[in-house]
């Protein structure tokens, strides 16, 4: 271990070379564990149950792609458009509602701003299962529960203080003069909102949006609670539910999970870097 | 209705306040005012029942309930475990992926997979590989690791230390991404002034890295913190029959839902809701008071 020596000796090198090999090593260990679950899951999706009991972690030829198709029967579909309703929905108000917001604290002076921002970040921590109790109540007692627009109020509540914290530190770092000059020319309050803050904010937005969208579309909690109607399940729910009805045949679960994942994995992939951007801003500097 | 109006028209930010304020004063003020409420009344099962307040009670019943008491001690196992393991991992993977190694930035970008999945996909995948005959077992049975093959989910002393091993797995891409970051943004001369100076990797990581990273950590520590108490339903809902076996997977969300929707007892679903409010404040409240502190450090 020791790389004591002048940067010039042989020595040096020798151990350099060592020390790259470990970590090579190491980070090769800790990348098989975490594909290894992934790996399971993509090559037991082509398989037949029988390929599946034979011979559990190999690669089977020819791949069955039936399983994708026995999957969508039944009700995908309808936990499809479910899920896609209400993460749409609740984005959407979301992010309209949290960028008003992030532009008054932002740019906007006013009394107790401060506290009010804290107090609504402070918001983001508050597990979903304290406040479902009350609102499940209150939902079934004015019918409520089991439609979208319950399910879209909750959803944007639980999203908005994320939202108002990624938003609120994207628009501070907007300059001043842009702003400045926008007011000489005679842009009222709201058109400085809505032309420049939000025109040079469009990365910040879409961060905002992928962001939530992942996370309404993979939540369970509050879905199974507010939406607990066959007709009305998301496609979480749903899974859970799909898992006991195909339960010994796995094949056909794991096509069912890899059809759940790829809208996010496709709108992972096109945001990746905003999203990760996202993360940094929104959590750590 | 005109003093209103009055005050809108000087207080410009409360036009801009107001939409979202509103949800959210429904969604967390009322919610939360309500379930405390609750947590003192004897609530009404049947119809010609009504809600009656009964103070202390329901507290005073739900501390001799033994699944109650279970899920504080596993959640608190949790707590105490997962966000070390965590931090230790994320810190040993940053600080090699930041020496920038051959393909650091293709191993990031595994590294991160699991965070985008979401929890039932993941659970549900785990809860196959780690069945007694699943491929877990069948690889480590090839490996002549027999007596590592253990019966992950089926055996009470373990299952929730399954469990950890899925959240960590989930969890891990989040940290490395932040540290790495944060890793970034530090002046890259101090390190290479360090490694000038003769200093090993070990010594690098613990007088350069470490100290470097320190916000940063406290920082993920509580957030890892807040989400073994408010984030672990959706793996105990779909890996376990019902938190089992026995009730060695139960944990508070789990012990508020199992009350409120499947024994229909509002009265120690809202108890133990109020409960876990209490654990949640303290760690927001170190949350803060961190979050302060590093935004006065940085302006």
């Amino acid at each position: 271990m020791s790389n004591t020596g002048s940067k010039l000796s042989g020595k040096t090198n020798l151990s350099s070379f060592i020390n790259g090999l470990w970590k090579h090593l190491l980070i090769v260990i800790i990348c098989i564990s975490v594909l290894f679950p992934i790996y399971f899951m993509v090559i037991t999706s082509v398989k037949t149950q029988g390929q599946y009991l034979n011979n559990i972690w190999a690669i089977s030829f020819p791949f069955n792609f039936l399983n994708f198709g026995e999957a969508f029967k039944g009700r995908f579909l309808l936990w499809f458009k479910n899920s896609a309703i209400l993460t749409f929905g609740s984005t959407v108000l979301a992010t309209f509602f949290a960028s008003l917001m992030a532009y008054a604290f932002a740019r906007l002076k006013f009394r107790g701003k401060n506290g009010i921002l804290s107090s609504i970040i402070s918001l983001m921590v508050i597990p979903p299962a304290v406040i479902i109790l009350p609102i499940v109540v209150l939902w079934s007692k004015i019918g409520l529960i089991n439609t979208y627009a319950g399910a879209i109020i909750v959803y944007t509540g639980l999203i908005l203080p994320f939202s108002v914290y990624l938003l609120t530190n994207f628009f501070r770092t907007i300059p001043t003069e842009i702003i400045e000059a926008a007011v000489i020319d005679g842009c009222s309050t709201f058109q400085v909102f809505r032309l420049i803050v939000l025109g040079l904010s469009k990365p910040a937005i879409f961060t905002n949006i992928i962001v939530n969208a992942v996370w309404i579309w993979n939540e369970l909690f509050v879905a199974m609670i507010l939406l607990p109607n066959e007709k009305m399940k998301t496609l979480m729910v749903g899974l859970a539910v799909f898992k006991t009805h195909y339960n010994v045949n796995v094949p056909v679960i794991m096509a069912g999970l890899i059809i759940a994942t790829l809208p996010m994995a496709v709108l992972y992939l096109m945001g990746q870097n905003f999203l990760i951007k996202g993360l940094i801003v929104g959590y750590g500097k | 209705m005109n003093r209103i109006r009055i005050w809108f028209g000087k207080n410009e930010a409360a036009w801009y306040l107001s939409p979202g304020i509103s949800v959210m004063a429904f969604v967390f003020l009322f919610s939360i005012a309500r379930v405390i409420q609750l947590s003192f009344m004897r609530i009404a099962k049947t119809a010609d029942e009504v809600d009656r307040f009964v103070g202390l009670s329901n507290y005073r019943l739900i501390l001799t309930e033994k699944p109650f008491i279970e899920a504080i001690k596993h959640n608190a196992l949790l707590v105490l475990i997962v966000p070390v393991i965590l931090v230790f991992l994320s810190i040993l993977i940053s600080s090699i992926l930041f020496d920038r190694i051959r393909g650091w930035k293709f191993y990031r970008s595994l590294i991160f997979l699991p965070y985008i999945l979401a929890i039932p996909v993941v659970g549900i995948a785990f809860t196959y590989i780690f069945q007694l005959n699943g491929i877990l077992n069948t690889v480590l049975r090839f490996l002549h690791l027999d007596f590592a093959a253990l019966n992950w989910l089926g055996s009470p002393k373990i299952a929730l230390y399954t469990i950890m091993i899925v959240i960590i797995w989930k969890e891990i891409g989040f940290g490395v991404i932040l540290f790495l970051a944060r890793l970034s943004s530090v002046n890259e001369e101090i390190f290479e002034a360090a490694r000038l100076d003769g200093a090993n990797w070990w010594q690098v990581l613990r007088y350069i890295t470490i100290p470097q990273l320190g916000t940063i950590i406290e920082f993920y520590i509580v957030i890892e913190a807040i989400m073994m108490f408010s984030w672990v339903f959706n793996y105990v809902f779909v890996m376990t029959a019902w938190g089992g076996p026995g009730t060695s997977t139960y944990i508070l969300e789990f012990y508020i839902w199992l009350n409120a929707f499947r024994f229909n007892n509002m009265g120690y679903a809202t108890t133990a809701a109020v409960i876990l409010l209490i654990f949640t404040s303290l760690l927001i409240f170190i949350w803060m008071r961190l979050r302060n502190r590093r935004e006065s450090g940085y302006e």
